[in-house]
């Protein structure tokens, strides 16, 4: 075990946790966003929107995370169409690719978490708020979505720590995360085990941070 | 339920024991590591088999050597730590001897050498760069100063895209061109799509493997300034041997004198690069 080597890189993998925890927020509110449009086109009473819905989220769930990336980094870089297109400017740098994958993979997730947080809500709820003449607009705002978040935040906490996780992936397309930067040391050390065990309890501890976040957030939105 | 249960037991037994047995008869075959996704030094077939240069040549030191082995595939960037785990005995994998790598393991005799270049797509604004053919870096003459100097300057600000772990990697990592934008991929084969997108303004590699690319791709793939050697680019390529396993070590540099000596490498070199790449 080589205890100066683990000392030594801890503060190189510590700068690269920050292009981690970039990484991480921004996947988080772009899935926050496109799971919260679908959850709301699963129950729409159109079939082909609801369908349309259903389809994205079980492409996205039903794909691994590694492949997803993979394709979109590797596999529209290589259509020689598209990179004529003004989308190229965005799809060229391995930072967005990740980020669009990152944020379509949990989108899909954070969808059908929503989605199924929307349908435990009570019809009585719905039925007091159109008692009191209440705009369905404002009891969807003011209603629906505080419950439907509040039912969903254990469900939606597993999902950041696992996103968190899959933000790893992204050292496959040559992004220097905390685990890209572990791999580059070991790739002048050949030492994997010292660093991918320091790598590791920095991921463990951003677990331990997030975990305890998201019980906070229950016991202060108990009802 | 009981007489279940029992043929269950007696299941898990039997498939432990195999798995035991399995293991135990591969015990003395020298197992030999390679990439297998870095052509023409070695890479796979259509059906998946091992091929290359290096993967004929570990068959024949093997007979010289007069014992069985067992090729078996390995990631680059996990190649040194795996041998060193004791996952195989020796690597062969187009890995050029370099000092940094001498501190984990060691090195038989160079049994290839090749040179490094700079690769851009047709059209690129870095084609047409005034520097010699080629330059050595162990000890750089005045003109492979000069063309050093060129090099930093057309550099500046692009994108140089290379496989993780390589002398290209630690080439580019010593400064010697200034700060350029590194890139860093898995696989040799990574590193060519990105060239091929576009991503990378110029990649660093083995020659031999931008000119295989370029060959079976289609794609116009052009070397751009001077080749590389010597310094950072190491001593030629050799078979990577655990420190404390001198025996072996020993064993391959004999069989690699006799494969020299009966032109074998000459013979599968040319056969494989086109040219004989033998040292």
């Amino acid at each position: 075990m080589d205890i100066d080597l683990m000392i030594t890189s801890l503060p190189k993998l510590l700068i690269a946790t920050i292009v981690t925890l970039k990484l991480l927020s921004l996947s988080l509110i772009f899935g926050l966003i496109i799971g919260l449009f679908f959850a709301i086109l699963r129950l729409n009473k159109n079939i082909f929107i609801n369908k349309f819905a259903y389809g994205y989220s079980y492409v996205f769930r039903g794909t691994p995370l590694l492949v997803q990336i993979f394709i979109i980094y590797f596999g529209l870089g290589q259509i020689e169409y598209f990179r004529s297109t003004f989308l190229w400017v965005v799809f060229k740098e391995p930072y967005w690719c990740a980020i669009i994958a990152f944020a379509l993979n949990t989108g899909a997730y954070t969808s059908e978490i929503l989605r199924s947080a929307f349908q435990t809500i009570k019809p009585g709820m719905l039925e007091a708020g159109r008692s009191l003449g209440i705009s369905s607009k404002i009891i969807f705002l003011k209603i629906q979505i505080p419950i439907a978040i509040r039912q969903s935040l254990p469900a939606y906490g597993n999902e950041i720590i696992l996103m968190m996780k899959g933000t790893s992936l992204a050292s496959t397309v040559t992004l220097m995360d905390l685990t890209g930067v572990a791999k580059y040391i070991i790739s002048t050390t050949f030492k994997p085990i010292e660093v991918f065990i320091v790598a590791g309890s920095i991921y463990l501890f951003m677990t331990f941070i997030i975990h305890n976040l998201i019980k906070f957030l229950e016991k202060k939105y108990q009802y | 339920m009981e007489e279940i249960m029992n043929k269950l037991k007696k299941i898990i037994f039997t498939v432990l024991v195999s798995f035991l047995l399995i293991g135990s008869s591969n015990a003395d075959k020298i197992k030999i590591g390679t990439e297998g996704a870095y052509p023409p030094w070695n890479s796979k077939d259509a059906s998946g088999k091992l091929i290359g240069f290096e993967v004929e040549l570990a068959w024949t030191l093997c007979r010289y050597i007069g014992q069985q082995c067992e090729i078996v595939e390995q990631d680059w960037d996990g190649m040194i730590p795996a041998l060193i785990m004791r996952k195989f005995d020796a690597i062969m994998a187009g890995m050029s001897i370099t000092a940094e790598r001498q501190k984990a393991i060691s090195f038989s005799q160079g049994y290839a050498d090749e040179v490094a270049s700079l690769a851009v797509m047709k059209g690129s604004s870095l084609e047409g760069m005034d520097t010699p053919a080629g330059i050595n870096l162990t000890k750089p003459n005045a003109a492979a100063k000069k063309a050093l100097k060129t090099l930093t300057g057309a550099l500046a600000g692009k994108t140089v895209c290379v496989q993780t772990a390589t002398i290209h990697q630690n080439f580019l990592d010593s400064g010697d061109v200034g700060k350029v934008n590194v890139r860093t991929y898995k696989t040799q084969d990574e590193v060519n799509l990105d060239l091929a997108s576009g991503r990378c303004d110029a990649a660093l590699a083995a020659a031999v493997a931008f000119s295989d690319y370029a060959e079976k791709s289609g794609k116009p793939v052009v070397l751009v300034g001077p080749t590389f050697s010597g310094g950072a680019f190491g001593n030629g390529v050799g078979v990577g041997i655990r420190k404390d396993d001198t025996e072996l070590l020993n064993a391959f540099n004999k069989a690699i004198d006799k494969a020299r000596k009966n032109g074998d490498i000459s013979r599968i070199a040319t056969k494989w690069f086109g040219f004989d790449a033998s040292m």
